[in-house]
């Protein structure tokens, strides 16, 4: 833990580095971002079209299908936008950070560079945890929104919920502050925890292929600890009412 | 009693290093003359790639001193500690190269981080590096296309991007072919005239050492054994010396790792 801190140390002080050196950034977003794409997007709309069928059949016992888009709507920009780009990122994006950063120290790629008079920790992990830092919220979003999409296929095209209903009483219901602006500070919060836990158990990888293992396993299962921690701990702080 | 005499540009004074509780180097003494090429040389595991990590100032000792260029490097700022390491370069046993990166932008690496040159500059540049390990030819590969013989050769050529003062080659010629270990020797010993570098070798291969270096250092369980010329080395009482140069496969350094007695272990 103290050097996992540390190391956050000195990846908030790189930030500067990494903003005059724009193009490794760019990179990283690609690769860790932009690559993790259309895994979020597909499971999203996979999620929305469960949460359709799902919503439909519960709410139909009431005769409240009307209220469709607003379950949808909600579940998704609250909960399940964030938690599950979360969970995919780290499965997707966050095992290859840890994977390539370890590989990276056992073949001592990392020691090399350090000899080259290059810091590591600039140069390679530094862009890669402010790359997944951008990435996580824009990733909540996308899931979102593919979410919604197939929440809408499921229950308007299919089920036959009235398509102004389904979009007016999401519009009426989801509201931008106490919603919307939190499901992105939790995706904030999850990226940052998430693309942390990934580098530094890069970083901190015992130098061999069984430790690459070990340390890629670790960043799910910790990153998976963490986000479903956190995410009780937000949403009582965010919509609770003690 | 500084034991560092004037032109040497290496100098480790009553160091000693422990990694947890195993003792590695215990007050140990080595100069490395200007100019030279030095082998150091001792049985596996007994700290040789540690001590090019020391020099570079990638680990501390836990006493004693080891002096670069007349900067002692652990009480090196880390500022001043990476300007000191670019007049450094290290051939790593692996090579170290970026896997993600070509020859040629791994070799243009050192020089994109740290000079200003041009585009253009730097390709003239990692061109001709390229050229002097005989590798020109191959720039456009990437590291996983390339055989551990010229994956060693591109990393020298990339170690010596930035024109360093001193080269550092951790086990140069393990696992080469006989080929490749002579292009190897050759390299280093050219280069080593050429560029007017002082050469640091951590090997364990006792012929190629003999025949490129000015002087050995002979390392055994954190001492140095034995230092000088090789043909001094070569002519030592030293039994275990003649061990080790010999490759005997029995003496003081003994074939049974310490058990227990034979008969007891056997019928209880």
């Amino acid at each position: 833990m103290g050097r996992a801190c540390v190391l956050l140390f000195y990846l908030m002080t790189a930030l500067i580095s990494v903003l005059i050196r724009l193009r490794l950034l760019i990179a990283q977003t690609y690769s860790v971002g932009v690559l993790t794409f259309l895994i979020v997007v597909v499971s999203g709309f996979f999620i929305g079209m469960v949460l359709g069928l799902q919503g439909y059949t519960t709410l139909s016992d009431f005769g409240a299908e009307s209220a469709l888009g607003q379950i949808v709507g909600t579940s998704l920009v609250r909960e399940l936008g964030p938690v599950m780009a979360a969970l995919l990122f780290a499965g997707r994006a966050g095992s290859a950070l840890t994977a390539e950063i370890g590989l990276m120290k056992a073949t001592e790629q990392l020691s090399g560079m350090e000899m080259m008079a290059v810091d590591p920790i600039k140069r390679i992990i530094a862009p890669r945890f402010w790359a997944g830092f951008i990435s996580m919220p824009i990733l909540a979003l996308l899931l979102s929104a593919a979410g919604v999409l197939g929440g809408y296929l499921i229950g308007v095209e299919i089920l036959g919920v009235d398509n102004g209903i389904f979009w007016a009483r999401m519009q009426a219901t989801i509201d931008f502050k106490s919603d919307l602006l939190n499901g992105i500070i939790k995706s904030v919060v999850f990226g940052f925890v998430v693309t942390w836990i990934a580098v530094f158990e890069g970083y901190d990888t015992i130098p061999t292929s069984e430790g690459v293992g070990q340390a890629t396993t670790r960043t799910v299962v910790y990153s998976a600890f963490a986000i479903l921690g956190l995410d009780f701990i937000m949403t009582a702080l965010m919509f609770g009412d003690f | 009693m500084s034991h560092a005499s004037k032109d040497a540009i290496v100098s480790v004074e009553n160091m000693s290093f422990s990694h947890g509780p195993r003792t590695i180097f215990d007050r140990v003494n080595i100069s490395i003359t200007r100019g030279n090429i030095t082998a150091i040389m001792g049985p596996s595991g007994t700290g040789k790639t540690t001590l090019l990590k020391l020099i570079g100032g990638q680990l501390r000792p836990q006493s004693g001193q080891v002096t670069v260029d007349q900067q002692v490097v652990h009480q090196l700022h880390r500022r001043h500690l990476f300007e000191l390491r670019k007049r450094m370069g290290m051939l790593f046993q692996s090579g170290a190269l970026l896997t993600d990166l070509s020859v040629f932008d791994n070799v243009a690496f050192p020089m994109r981080e740290h000079t200003q040159l041009s585009e253009s500059m730097i390709r003239a540049l990692v061109l001709m590096k390229l050229d002097a390990v005989g590798l020109r030819g191959a720039h456009p590969l990437m590291p996983s296309q390339l055989s551990g013989g010229m994956a060693r050769r591109v990393a020298l050529a990339r170690a010596i991007a930035l024109d360093p003062k001193i080269m550092m080659y951790d086990e140069p010629f393990a696992g080469q072919d006989p080929i490749s270990m002579g292009v190897l020797l050759k390299l280093i010993q050219v280069l080593n005239n050429a560029l007017n570098l002082t050469s640091i070798i951590v090997t364990h291969d006792i012929k190629e050492a003999f025949t490129i270096a000015d002087e050995v250092y002979l390392i055994s369980e954190g001492k140095v054994i034995e230092h000088g010329p090789p043909d001094d080395i070569q002519n030592s009482s030293s039994k275990w010396v003649q061990q080790f140069i010999q490759g005997h496969y029995d003496g003081p350094v003994p074939f049974h790792y310490p058990a227990n007695d034979y008969q007891t272990d056997l019928y209880g």
